[in-house]
């Protein structure tokens, strides 16, 4: 089924009031020139997006899609995997050309298969220039050879998450902002019996948050602009010494650790330091009322920005996921008008407030949410899409990122030389020889 | 009148004579019979393996239907240090957790064999591995192996056994031999069961009659119950080194393939590459690089069933 422009219907602002429930649009922002797709006669969506972390985040999902409902008639049936499960799903839901209409995906996902998602450039372009612009790092995740292929929906930051009191038992009376310095209290707090511990398992978002900040913090980067193989270089090595240097501190166990370990160790009191998405705090700060422990850690609780290593400036990967339509979905100017609605001032602002601070957005002009200034653990969260960098920096996103990740080949080659199964020099080149497999073509 | 049966009977259509005919073939009957059976297998058996091993040969990727390169995947494997590692990690995870298996199903069948009180109780409980979902035991394995919330590190920490928590599933030996032991407990019912369906179909007399010549208990076992066992040994044991060597669940949910690959089989890695990363052609020929192995545990079944002079006590 195909769809031409003239399927798109301009409006003033007034008409898409109208046409999307004029309670909804009250703001100044959304009284500008307008965009508005007429759903297509008995259009009904599905869509398949990731299990929330932050409850607040699903409940304000599914009223806004009960408002869009309302506005336009247009069922929405929206169903949840587990967030690793959206890949394969995604995957599978491109190659046979059926599935769900819409879909939340990760990192890389929609330059894996292009050629399969419709194209949103209208919308990415309308929405950009409304408010206030992309961030650069999400818009990478969405868009090839300047077409939308989705439309960058959140970052999930990763920050430090720490205990204010054990660090300043430590001797800091505040947390470092150096790699040099953060070594050093890693090491006092695992003389006071307080470890960090940060993932060196196949934890997909910790696991590879934390390979990737370890070597972009040094310095190093696994292809270069042209997608050559760079891993092999002294910044990589020196990444994975102070990796080595910095894991001799940590509890036992991290390699074997998946995405949950380490807020499982954390809320039980057993660490004091690790790296994670604010959901942690959360889940402290949501069930205090009915654990005296996990109200006192959540009032020691403190986050803050990773340290920033030899490169001089913050460098981080964190996980992006973007709203896809399938070009298979025969409702694509439903699916539009959905993803429009949900974009759009009043369900944006609402859903950045509702997810307490996981999800940062990835229009700036939502930046001035109050949800970043509503808990001082809030604010190393959002300024996640500002400063993200791609995976695989700093060559092209594509197949060979996505599966050099997937394949976890920098995650693997820390945990190897941490480990002591591989010298930081073997461990380098085993991932060089990885890396080059997929960036082969 | 007398009217002859003949001249009311209508005459038979070409269509009524075809299938009468074919009804009183014993060829096209059978053919007739086994056609739904062989369009399922057609459909869901031979399609999906037919797709694998040609998609093995392909470049293809998520999105992207490939075009035939022969067997360059099989060539990087081939130089792939991580997948022989997978087929290393496979090899040793079906050798030890089937032996394993055997043993103790075996002995677990020989003790329900037995006229135990609470008999059909105690055979229904040790079913229940077998019944709970793999995923659910999964994760109650995953917080048994816990670096941090052992259980099995507690009870050993209290007891004054160890001074430290075990490192279950970050070390790779620790890592292989936690996996391995989960896939055992998974697995035990399956073989005791299947054994104990197989005790049970020896006649009494023969252990009488062994009994009276003055055989002993390992005597009984050896000349009596181990032949007459070794069919239903052999099928229960290809069935069980099919379903450990094709084993995913265990692994996804507890290691990922982690540490460092330590823990990845053929089956999570044709995983992580064909799906995750995409590399559909890649994954493919991993889950082809498997049939060998399946065929020859198979035929190593059929060659054993028809050892009848194995299986009537003789020697080989």
């Amino acid at each position: 089924m195909k769809f031409t422009r003239r399927d798109v219907i301009r409006t003033t602002a007034g008409v898409a009031a109208g046409a999307l429930g004029s309670r909804f649009v009250g703001s100044s922002a959304f009284a500008q020139e307008g965009l508005t797709y007429k759903p297509e006669d008995g259009a009904k969506l599905r869509m398949l997006r990731w299990s929330p972390f932050v409850q607040g985040d699903e409940d304000q999902w599914l009223a806004n899609t009960k408002r869009f409902t309302e506005a336009t008639g247009v069922e929405v049936r929206v169903d949840k995997e587990s967030w690793e499960d959206i890949r394969p799903k995604a995957a599978v839901a491109a190659n046979v050309g059926s599935g769900p209409d819409l879909m939340l995906v990760w990192f890389d996902d929609p330059h894996q298969y292009p050629d399969k998602l419709h194209d949103v450039s209208e919308l990415g372009e309308y929405l950009g220039s409304k408010y206030g612009g992309w961030h650069d790092g999400p818009k990478q995740y969405a868009t090839r050879e300047g077409k939308f292929l989705g439309l960058p929906l959140a970052t999930i930051g990763n920050a430090i998450v720490y205990r204010e009191s054990w660090v300043k038992e430590a001797g800091f009376s505040e947390f470092p902002k150096d790699t040099a310095g953060f070594l050093e209290l890693c090491k006092a707090l695992q003389a006071k019996g307080h470890p960090a511990g940060f993932t060196h398992g196949h934890g997909v978002g910790d696991g590879n948050n934390y390979a990737h900040w370890l070597l972009w913090s040094h310095g190093g980067q696994m292809v270069d602009e042209s997608g050559k193989v760079t891993i092999n270089s002294p910044e990589t090595l020196k990444a994975i010494e102070y990796a080595q240097e910095l894991y001799k501190t940590f509890i036992p166990g991290t390699e074997s650790w998946l995405d949950v370990n380490n807020n499982r160790a954390f809320l039980a009191g057993e660490l004091g330091v690790i790296a994670n998405g604010i959901s942690v705090y959360n889940t402290a700060k949501t069930n205090k009322d009915n654990d005296p422990k996990l109200a006192e850690i959540a009032k020691d609780m403190r986050t803050t920005s990773l340290p920033i290593g030899p490169v001089g400036k913050s460098v981080e990967l964190f996980q992006v996921t973007t709203a896809v339509i399938f070009d298979y979905t025969p409702y694509p100017n439903a699916a539009k008008a959905y993803l429009q609605f949900m974009f759009e001032e009043q369900q944006m602002a609402e859903w950045i407030t509702s997810s307490a601070g996981y999800c940062c957005q990835t229009l700036k002009a939502f930046e001035n949410n109050p949800v970043w200034t509503a808990d001082p653990n809030n604010a190393a969260y959002a300024k996640a899409s500002a400063t993200l960098r791609p995976n695989g920096y700093a060559g092209p996103l594509g197949y060979a990122s996505a599966a050099t990740m997937a394949d976890y080949v920098l995650v693997d080659m820390f945990a190897k030389a941490v480990t002591g199964q591989a010298t930081a020099q073997e461990a380098m080149e085993e991932a060089e020889k990885r890396a080059n497999r997929y960036y082969r073509v | 009148m007398a009217v002859s049966s003949a001249a009311v009977q209508p005459r038979p259509s070409i269509l009524s004579r075809s299938l009468s005919l074919l009804a009183d073939s014993r060829n096209a009957l059978g053919f007739g019979f086994m056609l739904p059976a062989a369009a399922l297998l057609l459909v869901f058996l031979t399609y999906p393996l037919g797709l694998g091993i040609w998609l093995g040969f392909t470049d293809a990727r998520i999105g992207r239907p490939g075009i035939f390169i022969g067997i360059e995947n099989y060539q990087y494997l081939s130089e792939d240090a991580v997948f022989w590692l997978s087929v290393f990690n496979t090899l040793l995870y079906t050798i030890s957790a089937s032996i394993l298996k055997f043993a103790l199903g075996l002995w677990l069948a020989l003790i329900l064999n037995q006229n135990l009180p609470f008999k059909s109780f105690f055979r229904a409980i040790v079913l229940l591995p077998w019944v709970v979902p793999t995923v659910l035991s999964a994760i109650a394995f995953w917080w048994i192996y816990d670096s941090q919330f052992s259980i099995l590190s507690w009870a050993l920490i209290e007891m004054g056994l160890i001074d430290h928590r075990i490192n279950f599933l970050g070390d790779p030996v620790n890592a292989r031999a936690s996996v391995i032991a989960a896939n055992i407990w998974r697995g035990i019912p399956f073989v005791a069961i299947t054994l104990l369906a197989g005790l049970q179909t020896i006649p009494q007399s023969l252990y009488e009659a062994a009994t009276l010549d003055g055989a002993s208990r390992w005597q009984l076992f050896r000349f009596v119950t181990l032949p007459l066992l070794t069919p239903i040994i052999a099928i229960t044991m290809t069935f069980s080194v099919l379903f450990t060597f094709t084993d995913f669940q265990l692994i996804y949910v507890l290691t990922r393939g982690g540490p460092v690959n330590a823990t990845h089989l053929m089956a999570t890695l044709s995983f992580q590459r064909g799906i995750s990363g995409g590399q559909l052609g890649e994954g493919a020929a991993i889950a082809v690089a498997m049939i060998p192995f399946l065929l020859a545990a198979i035929l190593f079944s059929y060659f054993g069933l028809q050892r009848r002079k194995w299986q009537q006590g003789g020697g080989d």
